[in-house]
């Protein structure tokens, strides 16, 4: 039942090949929610641990954002000392098995690999997720416990990167108090990215490991209304990093939105992937979803959307507004989306939905755009085609246009300086903000980006804190 | 776990729960909500509150049972646990010194307008107190209302108790001034109010009942139309001006999974879930 990868260069038999990834075949998981790639054997490890010639000065490490030592833990798996890999990667990384899944590798590590020059690069985010897996099933180490230093940080958020400034934090024996919205640990690698990519189970194990370096979980704490960030500092927290992601999801303002049937994004996938809707009605929230889904959109959010909605058995169309070439989506997930039977449309915006005498939505109207110059931050622009408008019918609409940080924290916490144009929290490179003893990192300061750069955020600023904890306030702030 | 330390019986199938939630307890208001899940996995309900308790570290809801999650909450008993209970959430509702106010509350909606009409009886304004039911079996906390109000009225829909629908209320406001009217209860309770209370331009807070799930703005599920702006119910609200609220919007939005609903609540039920001996 394996199924092949979709072919890069197979034609070209001289070039350097990677090892596949075993993969279920598209027919079969497009009707279940079961993770698609199945992950290396140990024979395709080791095979594809070979391939790395451990460079002096690797290049792949360079582009890794939490600078995971890579060739090292490659040679490990050569050599088949397993849980010395998995420890070398973990000195780095706290969530390996969520990366070496998630991770955009062809843009990061695997960039710069030298074998990439020539062929495949190096799978190295598929050995990460090898040694992960491998550790999982052999038990997981727990690091011992430092003294307790005696000083408190409080972090909001327990995403990627609170999870990961949670964890360095307890390692460096500060007390953690890691409070979190939902009444589930995870952030986006919970609530967003499915099953199929990411399989929760995986996610909680990881939640579990940094529990157990002692940090104290608090679920369904939503700060700014059960504690301000000044009352937590009243109540004795030293620092406070505020790490709550970028969850505030955008619409069209087209006409007809509040429709039934027209859901965001965050919406649709907090209904299938954190309340498990898929599964309805052997789980308790319903998710409504009719035959005909257009999803507008075309980052991996989007395309996240549509793979939920073809496993449970729509026929979708993604409506993008500019061409293939500027897809933001990963090549990859572009192209498992196509094999499963996603229709692309691009080149249109939505104008205006249209609802039944029920209220749901049954239509929609769209404008033909074309592409402009690039703006300034050399974007490829677009506008709209006079007259070019035409309709579709549809009874699901996704809006999945992108999401920017939700305002509660910055509405409640007075001089916190934010980024007027999409509320994102400003700070210094280590993750400072104006206000003392408060950080801020992720997604909440960047905008939407990744699981990889939310981590790294985590633990520059963990350094950071540290630093203000033991050595007091450094003078500059931004 | 959140214990649960006091079940009443407020009427058929109207159920308070009283729940160990110091954290929650020190910073609740009136006007605020709760989300409860009552089992991992299980469903995010949100609640009113209508109690909290500083001292003794606890809040109360009241919850009527319609449907699977409802239902199964019911089934729970003292001293057992919650799987999570968040809040405060929402915006508390804003209680200044009107003058004379009238607070009416509809069905289960009674318990957490109470807790408004103290407050705003505490603020120092004339409260008038209106409990609306279905039915006389369906009304409760009456001497609580007595309590904390300067004048009780009774409405019933089919007149078994007090004033036959809300219809009265044109009377009302033609014969005394009112500052102010806050009304929390079902959505075209709310609605009729709105219309009573329009003519004779008597501001009216609503406090309504979108579908929610996350309650912190995440998921947009609780959008509402207010004048020509679209707000959601848990973080810009819950309580909003009734007269710019566009309540057709609402009630198909509040609609959209009912099929769904049925069938999870007959599944339930179907199993034996209901688990009438246990009460
Ligand atoms: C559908 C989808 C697919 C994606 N796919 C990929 C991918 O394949 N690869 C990749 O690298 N990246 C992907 N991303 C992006 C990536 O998931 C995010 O960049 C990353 O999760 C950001 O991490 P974070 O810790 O900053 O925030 P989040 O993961 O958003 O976590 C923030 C947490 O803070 C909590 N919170 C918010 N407000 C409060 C509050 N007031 N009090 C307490 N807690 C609060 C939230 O509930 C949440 O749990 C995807 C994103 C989405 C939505
Ligand atoms: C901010 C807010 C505060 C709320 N406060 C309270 C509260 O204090 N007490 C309370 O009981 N409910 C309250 N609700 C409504 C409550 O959340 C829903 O009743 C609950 O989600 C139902 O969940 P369920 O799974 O049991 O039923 P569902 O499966 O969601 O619904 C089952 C069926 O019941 C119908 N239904 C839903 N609500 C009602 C209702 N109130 N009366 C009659 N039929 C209904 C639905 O349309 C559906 O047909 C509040 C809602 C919000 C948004
Ligand atoms: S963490 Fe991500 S970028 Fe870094 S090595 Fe692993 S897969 Fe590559
Ligand atoms: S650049 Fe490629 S070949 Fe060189 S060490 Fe890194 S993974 Fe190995
Ligand atoms: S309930 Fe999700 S945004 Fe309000």
């Amino acid at each position: 039942m394996a199924g092949d990868e979709p072919s890069r260069r197979r034609n070209d038999r001289a070039l350097d090949e990677d090892v596949p990834m075993p993969r279920q075949d598209p027919k079969e998981r497009v009707k279940n929610f079961k993770e698609v790639a199945l992950g290396y054997t140990e024979e395709m490890a080791v095979a594809e641990a070979r391939r790395c010639l451990k460079c002096k000065s690797p290049q792949c490490q360079k582009g890794c954002p939490v600078e995971v030592p890579i060739p090292q833990f490659i040679d490990c798996i050569v050599q088949g000392r397993y849980e010395e890999g998995i420890a070398l990667i973990k000195s780095k990384n706290a969530l390996p098995a969520v990366c070496g899944r998630v991770c955009p590798q062809e843009q990061q590590c695997q960039m710069n690999c030298v074998r990439g020059k020539r062929g495949d690069p190096v799978n190295i985010g598929r050995l990460e997720r090898f040694l992960a897996d491998w550790e999982r099933e052999h038990g997981v180490r727990v690091p011992e416990r430092p003294a307790a230093t005696g000083r408190r940080v409080a972090i909001i958020g327990a995403g990627p990167s609170g999870l990961t400034a949670a964890s360095d934090l307890a390692r460096l024996g500060h007390g953690v108090t890691l409070f979190e919205a939902l009444h589930v640990a995870g952030g986006v690698l919970m609530y967003g990215i499915p099953e199929f990519r990411l399989p929760k189970e995986i996610v909680q194990r990881e939640v579990e490991y940094v529990q157990s370096l002692g940090v104290d979980l608090r679920l369904g704490n939503v700060i700014g209304r059960i504690a301000t960030i000044p009352e937590l500092l009243e109540q004795g927290y030293d620092a406070v990093y505020i790490a709550s992601g970028a969850g505030l999801p955008q619409w069209t303002g087209c006409p007809g939105e509040n429709l039934g049937g027209i859901y965001s994004a965050n919406e649709f996938l907090i209904r299938a992937n954190l309340m498990k809707a898929y599964r309805f009605p052997e789980t308790d929230t319903p998710l409504r979803i009719g035959k005909h889904v257009v999803v507008i959109g075309g980052g991996n959010v989007a395309m996240d959307c549509a793979r939920i909605s073809m496993r449970l058995g729509a026929k979708v169309c993604l409506n993008y507004r500019r061409s293939r070439n500027e897809l933001p989506a990963r090549r990859e997930e572009i192209e498992n989306a196509e094999e499963e039977g996603l229709t692309c449309n691009f080149l249109n915006a939505p104008a205006e939905f249209y609802g039944d005498e029920k209220g749901w939505v049954r239509a929609m109207r769209c404008t033909c755009m074309e592409l402009t110059e690039p703006d300034e931050r050399g974007r490829t622009g677009v506008r709209p085609i006079a007259c070019s408008d035409f309709e579709m019918e549809t009874d699901t609409v996704i809006v999945a246009i992108g999401q920017t940080p939700n305002p509660i924290i910055q509405r409640t916490t007075e001089g916190l300086r934010t980024n007027p144009r999409n509320g994102t929290i400003i700070v210094d490179e280590d993750g400072r903000t104006n206000l003392e003893g408060v950080f801020a990192g992720g997604d909440v300061a960047t905008g939407a980006a990744t699981v990889i750069s939310a981590m790294g955020a985590g633990k520059r600023t963990a350094r950071a804190i540290h630093e203000y904890l033991t050595t007091g306030p450094r003078g500059d702030r931004t | 776990m959140y214990r649960i330390v006091a079940k009443e019986r407020l009427a058929y199938k109207h159920t308070l729960f009283t729940v160990e939630a110091p954290d929650i307890a020190a910073k609740a208001r009136p006007g605020q909500f709760l989300i409860v899940v009552p089992k991992e996995g299980g469903e995010r309900v949100p609640l009113s509150l209508c109690a909290y308790d500083q001292e003794a570290g606890t809040v109360s809801f009241a919850f009527h049972e319609v449907g699977r999650t409802t239902k199964e909450l019911g089934t729970l008993q003292e001293g057992e646990g919650l799987f999570n209970v968040t809040g405060p959430l929402g915006n508390p509702s804003e209680v200044r010194r009107y003058g004379r106010v009238l607070c009416i509350g509809g069905g289960i909606m009674i318990a957490p307008a109470l807790l408004q009409a103290r407050a705003l009886k505490e603020a120092g304004n004339e409260v008038i107190t209106i409990l609306a039911c279905r039915s006389a079996e369906f009304l409760f906390k009456r001497e609580e209302a007595e309590r904390v109000s300067d004048r009780v009225l009774i409405a019933s829909d089919d007149g078994t108790v007090g004033e036959r629908g809300l219809d009265f209320l044109t009377d009302l406001l033609a014969k005394d001034r009112i500052d102010r009217c806050t009304v929390i209860g079902p959505v075209v309770m709310m609605k009729r109010v709105c219309e009573l209370t329009r003519p004779f331009a008597v501001p009216t807070i609503v406090s309504l009942t979108p579908i929610m799930i996350d309650g912190m703005g995440m998921c947009g599920a609780c959008r509402v139309t207010v004048g020509d702006r679209m707000l959601f119910g848990c973080v810009d609200g819950p309580e909003f001006d009734g007269h710019r609220t566009n309540f057709d919007e609402l009630i198909k939005r509040q609609r959209s999974m009912l099929p769904e609903e049925r069938l999870s609540s007959m599944l339930w039920e179907h199993k034996g879930g209901c688990a009438c001996g246990r009460r």
